[in-house]
């Protein structure tokens, strides 16, 4: 069958089997940042933007995504990075895989509640799993980065 | 491993009804289930094209759409002001944010799994699907029916007023949970009501041989329990041991009474025994806080 999506604003048409998973889609078309994870719809690496809402790719069929627009992190590259020096700067990450689908659900966050509290925090990224840093870094790396936005806004 | 041979995007319940007879096809609700399973699959029926992701509110129900995420239901005003927040509290904690944006009601209902926080919320509100054949069916007698080939088009949630409260318990965050509790008390006297329904979806061929309508006595306590690990269950104070007050008294009398009754078993989570003991404690914390007691 043939789908045609915005992929991180281009538009894709390709040919794929009934049973493609959207992120064997997205890497096929170059969107390397999006990791396979669990495979058990748990850990939240393969997260993607779905019409701007964060969905596990691993989880939803290529077809379904025909005529939509899927966002992943090299669509962000700006706002990603930006983020990202902020997780770095607390060692908030070891080994690095999880990072793309943590960074695209913290974006999704902040896009939706500018201001979290830690508990909103907590709760929003509870379907990122990381292995590696027990998750306080990733919380005071994203509490860093909501007050420099804060103090940019008031500047 | 899923394998999928064909996907069919449904363009009308007709289609998707007369796809859906054939075993060897399947509907696809959120298929976050159905890609955990090792099967093949004829045709993949979609139902996304159908207008079934909606959520409205009239004065006296709620009309969800069977395709409606569980975080649209999560994050819908209506449904938590109805329920003190208690819809919120019963899908918080499914796996994470992106799970709850794919999964849909009508998956997690129809297939009323034994580990489920959806069925046992909705068991717990004077709520009834509405399946595309049978018509309106209340939802505790849909949870106990056995699979078959229909399809659940909506679901509808009578506004009766009731307070709520939703409990459960797991093992670590965002894993199945180990017991669910929900549990709702009527404000006031019991009252007969009528569920009906007129199709607003774009097929309304059958509309003629379905049960449109039922009448129903909403019950003064509804209490469910989910994650047995079998599917949800619905207790009503029949001996009305809870009629008078809510203190730990009269819970400990209705307890006895659901003891007798109440079935838990056993799996990788927890024990048979363990759950049983949970239960007594969640529905002890859940009725004194929907009786507005302190906890």
């Amino acid at each position: 069958m043939t789908i045609t999506l915005t992929l991180n604003g281009k538009k894709i048409t390709d040919q794929i089997s009934a049973d493609c998973l959207l992120i064997d889609f997205l890497r096929s078309h170059g969107a390397l940042s999006v990791k396979r994870g669990c495979e058990t719809s748990n850990c939240g690496l393969c997260t993607v933007f779905l019409n701007d809402v964060p969905v596990l790719s691993c989880s939803m069929l290529a077809a379904r995504a025909d005529g939509q627009t899927v966002t992943t992190l090299e669509g962000l590259q700006d706002e990603a990075e930006e983020f990202g020096a902020f997780i770095a700067d607390q060692g908030a990450e070891q080994c690095g895989f999880c990072n793309p689908g943590f960074i695209m659900n913290a974006i999704a966050l902040l896009r939706e509640n500018p201001s979290p509290t830690d508990d909103e925090i907590r709760e929003y990224l509870a379907g990122n799993l990381c292995r590696c840093s027990g998750y306080e870094g990733q919380l005071r790396g994203i509490r860093a980065f909501i007050d420099y936005r804060q103090e940019r806004s008031r500047s | 491993m899923l394998t999928i041979k064909e996907y069919v995007k449904a363009e009308s319940l007709a289609q998707a009804y007369e796809l859906n007879q054939k075993k060897v096809n399947r509907l696809l609700g959120g298929m976050l289930w159905l890609k955990m399973q090792n099967t093949q699959i004829n045709a993949a029926i979609d139902l996304s094209g159908l207008g079934l992701d909606f959520i409205t509110e009239t004065e006296d129900e709620f009309s969800i759409g069977a395709m409606t995420s569980l975080r649209s239901l999560e994050l819908h005003e209506g449904l938590n002001a109805y329920t003190q927040g208690a819809m919120k509290e019963s899908l918080r904690h499914i796996v994470g944010v992106q799970f709850r944006n794919l999964a849909t009601v009508g998956g997690s209902l129809f297939g009323r799994y034994g580990f489920s926080d959806v069925l046992t919320m909705f068991m717990a509100m004077d709520s009834y699907v509405e399946l595309y054949r049978a018509g309106i069916v209340s939802m505790e007698e849909f949870a106990a029916m056995p699979y078959d080939r229909d399809i659940l088009v909506r679901i509808l949630v009578k506004k009766t007023p009731r307070s709520f409260a939703y409990l459960s318990h797991r093992n670590t965050r965002t894993d199945f949970p180990v017991i669910t509790c929900a549990v709702s008390l009527l404000k006031g006297e019991p009252f007969s009501q009528t569920a009906s329904a007129s199709l607003d979806v774009p097929d309304a061929s059958f509309a003629g041989e379905r049960n449109l309508q039922k009448t129903f006595v909403t019950q003064p306590v509804r209490v469910c329990f989910g994650a047995r690990p079998h599917r949800s269950v619905l207790f009503t104070d029949e001996a009305s041991r809870l009629a008078r007050e809510i203190s730990e008294e009269s819970i400990e009398a209705f307890w006895n009474d659901v003891d007798e009754k109440l079935v838990t078993g056993t799996n990788t989570r927890a024990s048979g025994e363990y759950r049983r003991h949970l239960s007594r404690v969640l529905l002890k914390r859940a009725l004194l806080q929907a009786g507005g007691k302190n906890v």
